[in-house]
């Protein structure tokens, strides 16, 4: 009786997701989020100043800080904090999804040139800043910080995947294991912004061997990138075992336990760490054409969890997280 | 510092047996039924008197109502304490007299009466009609009475119509009207004249039942006679007849409240309906000592009765906020915001509500993409969206009152901050996201306030969570249970469409 009960339950739409240990919104919220990430320490990866200094501290290299404008009366200190760079970048400090983040690339006699081409006036960058300092892009509307960047200049075999903008790697990192990650290819639909939800492309990566596996646009498998026409299946991260080691790295120095990490691999300076997430989304589960649950649930069940060191953490994942 | 989630299915478990044992022992011990079942109206009303003492004796008379065409009366009680009290007989009209030798500061009084609905004897209309009064009035204003005597008597038929075109002379000799205003009152004049034409009329204060209203008053209507029938006149606007929502509370002479020893004298009213079985009506006639009801928040005066009555229904509208986001996953713009716009509609009715809603919103966004132009504070921001939002509810209600739509004017019961934050939160999501995902959570957020104002404005949920207080664990119960649920959400199942069907 209750066996003919589980096997019509598994046909059903809910039992073929659980079957395939797809992770839903409330299992992420209740049974990871709320349980390993400690609402203390939210404040080190919402605020990317903090992230930053945190990041120094653990020696964990990060795109250099240029300079931070925290008041309206010093945004005019910004042409001499620039002025000897080419090419910067500014975001808000505690911004999400990719909002308020402007690439120059360079500039000519009527101000900046941004990475779509286009030219901004030195006037409208200033009046950007402004509305980074009011909020505009914070998470809450709250009074913000604009953080000035350099340049991150994208390793040559990541680019030809990629349509304007940086290409960047987000590992799921639980409790310092690496257990899934996707490369977020941004494209013309989502604007140059690597966010899935906008349109941009995600790559589903083995852990295993850092070669692509999977991906989708919109939800939906696709081949080839729809502006370079560039064959998806052929990427290769490089560096992979490094980039690997950074993100295990960010567990130890947040001490949150279920971790978004955003790398991005420069091709001076090799994996940087761009951004981190408490919240990371889900969507990486289609990208990689497997659940979460069965890999999250492999390192709950490890005994002693604390006393393996970063490299036995990656070579464990790399180990157990290959891709079928 | 966690527990696991077996204390909370203990937890819940325990809430659940408290709230069924609770219903179930309301059930048995009062005899509150679970389903509403055949019904009569009750109008529970409360009067409040309140007055300064100075020291001195006392003495309070106040009217009560009486059986009427279209109402009986069930049972009475008053709150009163210190003051000894009798219902007295004043030449037919029933009163209340409170007295005490002494009492000193503000005093509080309460009467409440339970009037059972019979609409099916309104069309009785029936009383006897009053003596004949004839005052003699003098100088200019004589004539003037006179003169629009003498005109509304030419344009009637009988009592009704003159009653009718003297009511209309008064709004129409605008001037004649003022000179007779100076020395008494409109109905004083109408039923004078009205005496002098020899139809036995007299000036009756009715009150306006409304399910849940607080602090109301009294209105004065005119009741006009004609042989042992009669009709009720307003005398404003002459509208003619009986709303069988109208009860007639005072209909002999003499003030509402006589007070001797006291100053200061306020009068207000509480109504609540109730929808009660038959049989109990009937039991209670017999059984009128005790309390007809057993309200679960009986022991609280009416005018906070009718406030529960609203306030009982909010967990409902809470779970089904938590059943479609946690189970269902539909985003809304603000969590709990669709419950409050669903308290809304209960007030506004869902189409006029609806029309609201998307007016003011969709209005206040226009003028809050101005507004972001000029790159505010956030604080300053909002707090213009919401003089905004308050100054276009003043419009649109001072319009749809222009146009007839008296509808209109219940547009006042959205809540002005809440509106204000949606539409902060969906402009800034029209400038992140776009209007694609706007469209998903204005959409997502109406549909779960209509469902919410479905369910909380259907007549056995109302019936069940006022009666039963123990309900309300039962709900606490259900959503610490939906806390706990890790399972998938249905629009989940879309979202991880490429795992469906895969073969293994």
């Amino acid at each position: 009786m209750l066996a003919a009960v589980k096997k019509i339950w598994a046909r059903t739409a809910y039992g073929q997701l659980a079957n395939q240990g797809v992770l839903g919104m409330n299992r992420r919220n209740h049974s990871y989020i709320a349980r390993y990430n400690p609402r203390h320490l939210y404040p080190l990866v919402d605020n990317k100043l903090k992230t930053k200094r945190l990041a120094e501290e653990y020696s964990v290299r990060v795109p250099k800080l240029v300079g931070a404008i925290e008041n309206q009366h010093d945004i005019i200190l910004l042409d001499s904090l620039v002025a000897k760079l080419q090419g910067f970048c500014i975001k808000p400090c505690k911004g999400s999804g990719g909002k308020g983040i402007i690439v120059i690339t360079g500039r000519d006699a009527r101000g900046f040139i941004k990475a779509n081409g286009q030219v901004i006036t030195a006037e409208n960058l200033h009046r950007h800043i402004s509305n980074i300092l009011a909020g505009l892009f914070s998470l809450g509307g709250k009074p913000d910080i604009a953080l000035i960047e350099t340049l991150i200049h994208a390793d040559e075999r990541m680019t030809a995947f990629t349509y304007e903008g940086v290409p960047d790697l987000r590992v799921i990192v639980f409790c310092g294991f690496p257990v899934m990650a996707m490369m977020r290819l941004s494209c013309k639909a989502s604007g140059g912004k690597a966010n899935l939800h906008q349109g941009a492309v995600g790559v589903g990566i083995d852990i295993k061997t850092g070669a692509a596996v999977n991906a989708i646009q919109n939800g939906a498998s696709i081949k080839v990138h729809p502006d370079t026409q560039q064959e998806l299946s052929a990427l290769q991260v490089p560096a992979w075992q490094e980039l690997l080691e950074l993100a295990c790295g960010c567990y130890d120095m947040t001490g949150l336990g279920y971790l978004g990490v955003d790398l991005v691999l420069d091709r001076d300076l090799g994996p940087l760490l761009l951004e981190l997430n408490a919240r990371p989304g889900l969507s990486i589960q289609i990208a990689n054409k497997a659940g979460l649950l069965p890999r999250l649930q492999a390192v709950e069940q490890l005994k002693k969890i604390e006393r393996y060191s970063n490299l036995e953490r990656v070579a464990f994942a790399r180990e157990h997280f290959a891709a079928l | 510092m966690k527990t696991g989630p077996s204390s909370v299915y203990v937890l819940a478990v325990l809430l659940l047996i408290l709230g069924a044992s609770l219903s179930i022992y309301r059930h048995v011990q009062f005899e509150v039924p679970w389903l509403p079942g055949e019904q009569r109206t009750i109008w529970s009303i409360e009067a409040k008197i309140e007055f300064d003492s100075q020291d001195a004796p006392v003495k309070a008379s106040f009217a009560t109502p009486d059986n009427q065409p279209g109402f009986e009366r069930l049972s009475e009680r008053t709150a009163s304490p210190g003051f000894g009290l009798a219902f007295v007989d004043e030449g037919g009209a029933r009163r209340a007299e409170w007295s005490i030798r002494q009492a000193s500061g503000q005093q509080t009084l309460y009467y409440q009466v339970d009037m059972v609905a019979k609409p099916e004897s309104l069309d009785g209309n029936q009383a006897l009609p009053p003596a004949l009064r004839l005052v003699s009035h003098t100088g200019p204003q004589a004539a003037a009475a006179k003169e629009l005597l003498d005109r509304a008597r030419s344009r009637s038929a009988d009592a009704y119509t003159l009653a009718r075109e003297l009511i209309n002379e008064f709004n129409t000799q605008a001037q004649l009207a003022q000179l007779l205003n100076h020395s008494q009152k409109r109905i004083v004049w109408l039923v004078d004249l009205l005496n002098q034409a020899g139809v036995p009329a007299r000036e009756v204060l009715v009150l306006n039942l409304e399910d849940g209203r607080r602090r109301q008053s009294l209105t004065s209507v005119l009741q006009v006679f004609e042989n042992d029938r009669y009709q009720l006149f307003n005398i404003d606007t002459a509208e003619q007849g009986r709303h069988p929502n109208q009860l007639i509370w005072q209909a002999h002479a003499g003030a509402l409240l006589d007070l001797a020893g006291g100053s200061r004298s306020k009068v207000h009213f509480s109504i609540i309906k109730q929808e009660v079985p038959v049989s109990r009506v009937l039991r209670e006639k017999n059984l009128s000592e005790r309390n007809l009801l057993d309200f679960s928040v009986h022991s609280l005066p009416l005018e906070d009765q009718a406030l529960f009555k609203g306030i009982l229904l909010i967990p409902m509208g809470v779970m089904i906020v938590v059943f479609l986001r946690i189970l269902v996953g539909i985003r809304t713009s603000g969590t709990f915001m669709p419950v409050l716009i669903a308290m809304a509609f209960i007030q506004t009715n869902l189409v006029p509500g609806l029309i609201g809603f998307s007016l003011i919103v969709g209005v206040g966004l226009v003028i809050r993409s101005y507004l972001s132009r000029h790159n505010l504070l956030l604080v300053a921001r909002i707090s213009a969206v919401i003089i905004t939002v308050i100054i276009l509810i003043a419009i649109f209600a001072i319009l749809a009152y222009r146009l007839g739509l008296t509808e209109g004017l219940k547009i006042t019961f959205f809540p002005m901050i809440i509106l204000s934050w949606t539409i902060e939160r969906i402009s800034i999501l029209w400038e992140e996201e776009g209007p694609s995902e706007v469209l998903t959570q204005v959409g997502g957020s109406l549909f779960v306030a209509v469902l919410a104002y479905a369910v909380m404005s259907n007549n056995l949920v109302r019936h069940l969570t006022f009666n039963f207080l123990g309900l309300q664990f039962v709900f606490m119960a259900v959503v610490l249970l939906c806390g706990n649920y890790t399972g998938y959400r249905l629009t989940e199942l879309r979202r991880f469409k490429p795992f469906i069907g895969r073969p293994d």
